[in-house]
């Protein structure tokens, strides 16, 4: 009897102050598929990302094959047999399939020339192992999401990795693409590799899995095979009792008063004749699988990308909003999905961060800053050391806040917001929820877009689901339930 | 945790990055003192200063541009450019008043010219006008002029790069001027602070309402209007309009910005690193003479000294990233 592909004990992890991982245990067995699951922030990724060499553990002990792992790194990783295909894919878009199959590693011949028709005979077969034609020669942009994903797996392959880890591989394919990739990940299987699968979508577990992992707040909460974890328990497991509290009561301070309205919104390939009308008060939720366009909305209500067609009402009156600044003179503002990318300026003070959006005339008053910047660091309760203290140096949840409080200072009425609580810990959350019902209550209209059900469903009044860039569906929240959200939002209502 | 002591070890922990620069200035300059008597003389500091002046004023200029992630390549040209129309103006009959409006206003009209090509054909990179204005600004200047410089000047002119005031020359008070000046625009006005914003995280910007296309029109303007001020600088000093002047004038200013602590990746950099650098450039070039080092030497030990300076701050961010 064999031992264990991957083992890895008692690992922990911690960024900042929030312990992302602590003493997680997790094995997987050759020819095995693993799926791993748990909320967003659960440590899912960073314990994929330890497995991988990309990060390092601050404790714990990590065996591949029967021997211990001292200094993993992802170069280590990949000549070990541990692949991995992220949720953005990691592909040179203007190179054709079969050179990024052997991307670092061309076959070449004396002076180094390229072997071309090594390369892509190469590439052809393993494209053909995985039971999909694509011709090796055409350029990755030319291809679709889950075909681009198969060079990926591919690309692993050809470096003989003996164990995959996948990371929500099927959050931006259709159903026909997923089924595809289910039939590929079987292939693998029977090849001998095995294969760990990150997932928000359970029921596909059913399809591909042996064996689940449950991940919770940083702590694996349990591991089964599939066929004795039904669908409730897994989300039993998944959620938590006291996860279920950490929602302020439902009350409801939706008023008459039209705050914004959107007729007919469409921007090709991103959504498609949008129209809804949010009141003050009202948390309106928007749900859908990432890729349905939801952001792509947002930022183009926001005047950040033009509309093909589409008309706007704010207060009842028509607006035309062409930049951000439109927006925000509106009294609009926006919580942007990724605030690394998006929504912090990481170099820059705290107190900066804080003002940006809401500094008027040309002189800079620093005792009024330094008094607005205290007065939102105590109502949300946002630990700070030094306002002057680099905006980078916060923890997730209180970056969060920060880019909250931006918009609190600048009195805006109309918060679109962008996954809210992605990527921040427990408590940061309930505290973002309850700031959010606090808003509401304050008259504010709240779009809410968030890919965790739950939350749609614990804050929102009304729920709007999207599908493929189109609105699909409108639910009340109270009757809602996950799973009817989830039959709109797969399309699998149509 | 709060005594006097922790106090200061925060304090020092803070100001040795920020006065780095000013400290490696004030080391040279003892170093200086000891191999060369002359060194220290305020004959010789001042002329320091006026010598590293241009440099100085084209360096605030491209630290408002480099500050917002970008590069101003096109200075020294504007420069060139600026000399030249101004010395024809002057030679054409217009009072010195207008010399220096002349050679101001080309040099922020080229900038401002940067900034809108930049902006509104969404050039990919500042690299592409400001390198198209590079050769554009000197081939004109070239062809007004046939290649030859336009020599002596009005003394109204001249005052402004060849003059004393209160036994200080002239354009040593312009830099402190400009210093102050820049100073107070970059740190005291949102527009200056909305530079740091663009060049820290521009969507982020773009997302809180900055309008981003404005701001750095503005800073690629200011650019340009500094290298005017040093066309006034240099062709009052050099008492003509010299086509070529300002050859590579962009690189130095680009060497004292960076010297001074400025980050190419934008949002970081302080005007008084920036006078530090352009005066750390110009003792080299100064000290070096004394000590009878060749100019062809000078150039390689500046080219280290651009590499150490900026390898010393990698250095120090990763030893603060890892506490």
């Amino acid at each position: 009897m064999q031992g264990p592909l991957l083992e890895m004990r008692d690992i922990s992890k911690s960024f900042g102050g929030v312990k992302a991982l602590q003493g997680v245990s997790f094995e997987v067995w050759p020819a095995e598929v693993h799926a791993l699951v748990g909320e967003n922030g659960a440590g899912k990724s960073t314990l994929m990302n330890i497995a991988s060499g990309v990060l390092r553990p601050d404790g714990g002990v990590i065996c591949f094959n029967g021997r211990r792992l001292e200094e993993l790194d992802p170069r280590r990783a990949q000549q070990l047999g541990i692949g991995f295909v992220h949720q953005e894919l990691a592909l040179v878009p203007q190179l054709s399939a079969g050179e990024n199959i052997c991307l670092g590693r061309h076959p070449a011949g004396p002076l180094r020339w390229v072997r071309w028709e090594q390369i892509h005979r190469g590439a052809r077969e393993l494209l053909e192992q995985l039971g999909r034609e694509i011709d090796p020669g055409r350029p990755v942009s030319e291809l679709s999401v889950g075909e681009q994903q198969l060079v990926e797996i591919a690309r692993a392959l050809a470096l003989r990795a003996r164990l995959l880890i996948m990371d929500e591989p099927t959050a931006a394919l259709s159903e026909q693409e997923a089924g595809r990739l289910f039939q590929v990940i079987g292939r693998l299987k029977r090849s001998g590799v095995s294969v760990v699968y990150i997932t928000h979508r359970l029921k596909e577990i059913y399809q591909t899995a042996d064996r689940v992992t449950v991940l919770r707040d940083g702590r694996r909460v349990v591991t089964a095979p599939v066929d004795q974890m039904p669908l409730e328990t897994l989300v039993r497991h998944m959620i938590g009792r006291e996860a279920r509290q950490q929602f302020p009561a439902r009350s409801s301070y939706a008023s008459r008063q039209e705050a914004l309205r959107v007729e007919g919104f469409s921007a090709r390939g991103c959504f498609e004749d949008i129209g809804f009308t949010v009141r003050r008060g009202e948390i309106l939720g928007l749900a859908g699988l990432v890729g349905a366009g939801r952001t792509e909305l947002l930022e183009a209500l926001f005047g950040v990308r033009e509309p093909d067609a589409g008309r706007l009402w704010i207060g009842g009156r028509p607006v035309r909003i062409r930049s951000p600044r439109d927006a925000i003179r509106h009294g609009m503002a926006l919580v942007p999905d990724d605030r690394k990318t998006k929504g912090l300026i990481p170099g820059a003070p705290v107190l900066w961060n804080l003002v940006l959006a809401s500094q008027r005339g040309f002189l800079i008053h620093t005792r009024r800053e330094q008094e607005s910047a205290a007065k939102m660091a105590s109502e949300l309760r946002l630990r700070l050391i030094d306002p002057e203290q680099p905006a980078s140096s916060l923890s997730g949840g209180n970056q969060q806040k920060v880019v909250l409080a931006r918009w609190l200072l600048a009195e805006a009425s109309i918060f679109l917001m962008d996954e809210p609580t992605r990527g921040i810990d427990v408590g940061a959350k309930a505290e973002i929820y309850e700031l959010i019902r606090r808003l509401a209550a304050r008259g504010a209209a709240i779009v809410l877009v968030s890919s965790e059900l739950e939350e749609v469903l614990n804050l929102a009044d009304r729920v709007l689901v999207m599908h493929r860039g189109r609105i699909v569906g409108e639910l009340q929240a109270e009757q809602a339930s996950e799973e009817a959200v989830m039959r709109l939002a797969t399309g699998a209502a149509q | 945790m709060n005594g006097p002591l922790a106090l200061w070890k925060r304090t020092a922990a803070q100001a040795l990055p920020r006065f780095g620069p000013l400290l490696a200035l004030v080391l040279m300059c003892a170093a200086l003192g000891v191999f060369s008597e002359h060194f220290l003389s305020i004959d010789n500091l001042l002329n320091v200063f006026r010598q590293s002046a241009v440099n100085a004023l084209l360096a605030l200029g491209q630290l408002a541009v480099i500050v917002t992630a970008g590069i101003d390549l096109s200075v020294g040209s504007i420069l060139g450019l600026s000399c030249v129309l101004a010395a024809m103006a002057l030679k054409a009959g217009s009072a010195p008043a207008l010399g220096i409006v002349v050679a101001l206003g080309v040099g922020a009209c080229l900038g401002l010219t940067n900034g809108l090509l930049l902006t509104k054909l969404r050039l990919p990179h500042p690299f592409i006008p400001t390198l198209g204005m590079m050769n554009v600004a000197r081939g004109l200047a070239l062809v007004l002029t046939g290649g030859f410089p336009i020599s002596e000047l009005p003394w109204g002119f001249r005052y402004w790069g060849a003059g004393t005031l209160w036994g200080v020359p002239v354009p040593v008070w312009l830099v402190v001027a400009s210093c102050l000046l820049f100073h107070l625009f970059l740190t005291r006005t949102t527009p200056g602070r909305d530079l740091y914003a663009i060049g820290g995280n521009r969507q982020a910007a773009l997302l809180c309402g900055v309008p981003v296309d404005g701001r750095l029109i503005l800073a690629y303007g200011l650019s340009g209007l500094m290298a005017g001020a040093g066309a006034v600088v240099l062709a009052g000093r050099m008492n003509s309009g010299f086509p070529l002047a300002g050859v590579g004038a962009e690189l130095d200013s680009i060497a004292a910005v960076i010297i001074g602590g400025a980050s190419f990746f934008g949002g970081v950099g302080t005007v008084l690193g920036t006078l530090v650098g352009a005066l750390i450039m110009g003792v080299l070039r100064n000290g070096l003479n004394l000590l009878n080092v060749s100019a062809y030497w000078q150039t390689v030990v500046i080219g280290a000294v651009i590499v150490a300076a900026v390898w010393v701050d990698v250095v120090r961010q990763r030893a603060a990233a890892r506490r």
